[in-house]
This record gives structure tokens, C-alpha cells and sequence, in this order.
């Protein structure tokens, strides 16, 4: 059974069409990463999913429930952690489990003891009865996603959760991520716009000015851009390029002094060229494709490039649009 | 629909945070007690007594509403900063109807408000006016009620607002007229008739008029209560539950 159901999702802020006509499934307990370049969409879908924003058409169920007509339903089946902190500073670590446990209506029985496990889990323990405001950004993104689990929801929501953290909190937020479906038996929705973080995921779609432009695992994603690229230098790199055409059928091309050859199976052709051509060879190196490699190939673009600040532009329209006008 | 725990949980925050804050608590006590002695210290001499009171013990009950008013409106607006600082979000995606968000902010700045009121009442005795049991219950009860109506109106006033530079705004062009058109500083009874017709439309002039029947219930001259008692009671309340139903339903649209 699907967990997350999205069928031609649209929202519309007066002229603006932030998301258009998108439609994805999730599996039950696996990790979903939708990605794309800032003012892609990925919010606004994370707000329609949340009940917190109406879609302007299109429907989106979780775990079986209408996001717009039964929303309590939905909340009680979600966690999320959003983009910006959303933690009261002023009270400590624990404090804020527990307000939360009190607004999901967890029993006083089981209160005390998961606020604990979850302090436990995410390795604040020490920590738990200083204010928030003392914290460090990873320790409050650790806190956030401990809230999120505390009702135990079905699917978890993060957003951008390594957003503004160093390399090394970074890194441990993965490792720590990439362990709740199995530990907390929960389907994890996230969004970020750094594509080497997605290569955890499960499957990926990737979003770009409001629509799916493809999904997949990164995996099959990388392998549809081509594959490997093999840079060969030899001592007389137009015979090379012969010899690449004529026995191994393949395309290569010579740039910089380099021959770039691009295929599917790139371990198996490095053994194979240097059988035929050993001697020749002057260095080798071979590059595995990226989700940025993606990316680019389908958009023709980079996706922090001059995308980030056009998108910058669509969030600030949107948050300007929906000051002037109802949130729901 | 109203969810208890929801109710409960928003109140016990406003709490925890109210009590570490140490510079709050002595503020909002310090601001009436500035009003009461040394502008009413100094009006005093100016004023001349009519009937058996001080103007410092007639603007007593007037000090006493500007201590719910204050702190009410203050609780209220901290919305605001919810918005402001995310915080809201964490609210607004919980499982809760967005009246119980509603009635747990005006529980907050009711339980708060009443708080600071029962500080300011201690100075009751220093005025050398008569004090019973019956008149602080019936003081702390009005101050309650009171300050639900006023937090409740402040919810109005927060899902208008968006960011906290409109807080100056608020003070300046609805706090503090809403303080001076009260009958807090001066009788009603003696106002210019149009600025009158604006006092009897605010709410916290029938609290302040409610608290001036506790405070010199034998008064009868200029400076007595305007209204009946019972005209009081009846305003305040109406407008607690007119205030909280606008809250709500502008809370569900803009929230």
C-alpha cells in the first residue's frame, strides 16, 4: 500500500503556479526525496501534505486520508520538521517533547518514558534540561526530528533537514536519518536541494518550476544520463579515438588532451581498453555520474546556479502573497 | 471543539515561560506601581477631594485595569512572535481545532493577568482604604474575566498583525486610548460627551467600573462607579464571549 498518494497535485498563488500538476506515490517505510532548486515547489507540496495550505486542485492522501477534508486524521499521522526552527527557544529540550506529547494527546503513562527513549535517541540526554536557545543548529535539528517522533506518525516530513549545518552535523543527521524506517517503522518524506544528500533514498523525484521532471532510484536516474565517463590520456590520442570507434563501437571524444569516453559499465571497459591499448595509456580516471549530473541533463542547468536567486524570488512572491491573502 | 490537553499544555507554557522571565514579572508590576504613586501621588495634590477620596485611591481600580490590560494584550500579541520565531507551526500542524489555540492563549493571558493583579492588590491596605475578604474575591474574580475579554481581543488584534514592528502600532493607537477612555483616570461621569460615547464602548471600562463597586463600594459622589454592577458583569462577559468567537474565527482564517 502506498503511504503518501499524490494525484495532479496543483497550487496556485494568484498568478504564481508553485506547484503544477504533480503526481507520486510513496512506499510504506522507505525514504522519498524530492528534490530541486529552491522555489521548485518542494514546500509548497510539504504544506499541502501537512494540511497546512488547500491545494488549488488535484488531491493528496496519507496513509489513506484526504490531506484537505480529513486533516485530523492526516495530523495525527504525521511528524514533520520544517525548514526554519520551529522549537520554543525558551524552553528546555525536554519541555518542548513534552508540550508536544501533550498536544498529541499522548497518555501520562507513556509520556515520561518516550520523551526519555527519544532524548535517548537522538544523544541529547545530557542536554535535555537546558534551554533550547543554548543549543547548537545540529542539536536543535536533532530535537526537532526526536518531536517528530514522539505521537509515533506513520510518515515523517523534513525539510531541507541539513539546512545551515556544518559538514560534520551534516553527516551525522544522515547516518542518524537514514536509520528511522527501520527503527521507527516510519516512511520518511524529505526535500532537500543538495544532490549527493538524496543518494540515501529510496527513490527520488526530482522537481523543477512545479513539476516532476522524472523519479526513480538514484541509481536508475544516475544510469539514464549515461552512465560512467572515462577520461583517457595516451601518447597519441587521435589513434585512440580510431581504435575506440572500430573495436569497441563507442563513441569518444577528444577535449583539453583528454579522451572522454561515456558509458554504462564503466568498471568493466577501464580492464578492457587497457588490455587493448596498454602500453599507449598515460593516465585514466573515471567519473561515476551525479544526481547534479541529472539534473543538468534534464534541465540544462546547474541547480545552485543563477536557479537558487530566481528561486529566492518565487519564495519571497509566495510568502508576500500569502501575507496579503488567507493561509489556508 | 475544544481539546482540553490543547488548552491545558498552551497555558503551562505561557506559565513557565511568564516565571523564568524574570524582567517581565518585575515590569509589569513596576509600571502600575509608577502610575499609582507618582502620578497619582502627585495628582492627589491637584485634585481636589470631593467626597471621602484621594484621587490616588480613586485611580486604584484604574490601576488595576492597566495591569490586565497590559499584560492581557502582551500575552496575546505573543502570537506574533509564535509567527515570528516558527514556533506557531508546531501548533498549527498538531492535531487541534484552532478554537482550543484560540481559548489556550486567552487562558494564558487571563491566569497571567490575574497573577499581576493579585501582586497589585497587596498595595490595597497601603492606601488607607477599607479592605474585606469579599472585596478581593470579587476584585480577583472581575480581574479574571476581565482579562480573558481583553487576551481574546489581543488574539483579534494578533491575526491582523504579522510582524512585530505593528507591536508599537498597537500600543500607541489601541492600548493606550483603550487605557484612557476607561474611566481609569478620570470619572466617566465628568467626560466631554464624545469622548463618552467612546469609553462606553470599551470593554475595560465596565472591568475598571466593576472593580471601582469592589474597591469603594461606599462611594457616592463624582468618583464613584459609573455603572451598576450587575451592567458591568454582564459587558464584561459578553464581551469575552464576542472577543473569543472573533478570535477564533479569525484565527482559522489567518492562522
Amino acid at each position: 500500500m502506498s503511504m503518501i498518494r499524490v494525484e495532479n497535485l496543483v497550487r496556485k498563488f494568484g498568478s504564481i503556479t508553485a506547484v503544477d500538476g504533480i503526481s507520486f506515490d510513496v512506499e510504506e517505510r522507505t525514504i522519498f526525496g524530492f528534490l530541486g532548486p529552491n522555489g521548485a515547489g518542494k514546500t509548497t507540496t510539504i504544506n499541502i501534505l501537512c494540511t497546512l495550505l488547500a491545494p488549488t486542485s488535484g488531491k493528496a492522501y496519507i496513509s489513506g486520508h484526504d490531506c484537505h477534508s480529513e486533516s485530523s486524521e492526516v495530523r495525527r499521522a504525521i511528524g514533520i520538521v520544517f525548514q526554519d526552527s520551529s522549537l520554543d527557544k525558551d524552553l528546555t529540550a525536554r519541555e518542548n517533547l513534552v508540550f508536544h506529547a501533550h498536544l498529541y494527546g499522548v497518555q501520562k503513562s507513556d509520556r515520561t518514558r518516550r520523551v526519555d527513549d527519544a532524548l535517548r535517541f537522538v544523544d541529547l540526554q545530557g542536554r535535555a534540561d537546558d534551554l533550547v536557545k543554548t543549543f547548537s543548529g545540529g542539536m536543535k535539528r536533532r530535537l526537532e526530528v526526536a518531536r517528530g517522533l514522539i505521537h509515533r506518525p506513520k510518515v515523517l516530513f523534513l525539510d531541507e533537514p541539513t539546512l545551515g549545518l556544518d559538514p560534520q552535523s551534516r553527516a551525522n543527521l544522515w547516518e542518524f536519518i537514514t536509520e528511522l524506517p527501520r527503527r521507527h517503522e516510519v516512511t520518511i518524506f524529505m526535500t532537500t536541494h543538495y544532490m549527493e544528500e538524496a543518494e540515501v533514498c529510496g527513490r527520488i523525484a526530482i522537481i523543477d518550476k512545479g513539476r516532476i521532471i522524472v523519479s526513480g532510484s538514484p541509481q536508475e536516474l544516475k544510469n539514464a544520463v549515461g552512465g560512467d565517463v572515462v577520461y583517457l590520456k595516451t601518447s597519441d590520442n587521435g589513434r585512440a579515438v580510431e581504435e575506440i570507434h572500430s573495436v569497441f563501437h563507442m563513441d569518444a571524444e577528444e577535449k583539453d588532451g583528454e579522451i572522454f569516453i561515456t558509458t554504462p559499465r564503466g568498471d568493466d571497459f577501464v580492464p578492457e581498453i587497457i588490455r587493448r591499448i596498454g602500453e599507449r595509456v598515460l593516465s585514466v580516471r573515471m567519473q561515476k555520474p551525479t544526481l547534479n549530473d541529472v539534473f543538468l541533463k534534464l534541465t540544462g542547468k546547474e541547480i545552485r546556479d543563477e536557479t537558487v536567486s530566481a528561486g529566492s524570488d518565487i519564495k519571497e512572491t509566495v510568502r508576500a502573497y500569502r501575507r496579503r491573502h488567507d493561509r489556508g | 471543539m475544544i481539546e482540553a490537553n490543547a488548552v491545558y499544555v498552551i497555558v503551562a507554557r505561557e506559565y513557565k515561560r511568564f516565571v523564568r522571565e524574570k524582567t517581565r514579572l518585575v515590569s509589569a508590576v513596576a509600571r502600575p506601581l509608577v502610575w499609582l504613586f507618582l502620578v497619582g501621588g502627585g495628582m492627589s495634590r491637584l485634585v481636589p477631594v470631593k467626597g471621602g477620596l484621594s484621587y490616588m485611591q480613586f485611580i486604584f481600580p484604574g490601576i488595576l485595569g492597566m495591569t490586565i490590560l497590559f499584560s492581557s494584550i502582551f500575552s496575546s500579541i505573543s502570537i506574533i512572535w509564535d509567527k515570528e520565531f516558527g514556533f506557531m507551526k508546531e501548533i498549527l500542524v498538531a492535531p487541534i481545532s484552532r478554537f482550543s489555540v484560540v481559548v489556550g492563549k486567552a487562558m494564558s493571558g487571563m491566569l497571567l493577568s490575574t497573577i499581576q493583579a493579585a501582586i497589585i492588590l497587596a498595595f490595597f491596605p497601603l492606601l488607607g482604604l477599607k479592605v474585606g475578604l469579599l472585596q478581593i474575591v470579587g476584585c480577583l474574580a472581575v480581574s479574571a474575566v476581565l482579562a480573558f475579554a481583553i487576551a481574546a481581543f489581543g488574539i483579534v488584534l494578533a491575526t491582523f498583525y504579522e510582524s512585530y514592528e505593528s507591536f508599537s502600532v498597537i500600543m500607541n493607537f489601541i492600548v493606550m486610548p483603550m487605557f484612557f477612555l476607561s474611566g481609569a483616570m478620570y470619572p466617566v461621569k465628568l467626560m466631554p460627551s464624545i469622548l463618552r460615547f467612546f469609553t462606553r464602548l470599551n470593554p475595560l471600562t465596565y472591568g475598571v467600573d466593576a472593580l471601582k463597586h469592589f474597591i469603594f463600594p461606599l462611594e457616592t459622589g463624582a468618583m464613584s462607579a459609573d455603572f451598576t454592577l450587575a451592567a458591568d458583569v454582564t459587558m464584561i462577559a459578553a464581551s469575552a464571549v464576542v472577543f473569543v468567537l472573533l478570535g477564533g474565527k479569525a484565527f482559522e482564517r489567518k492562522g
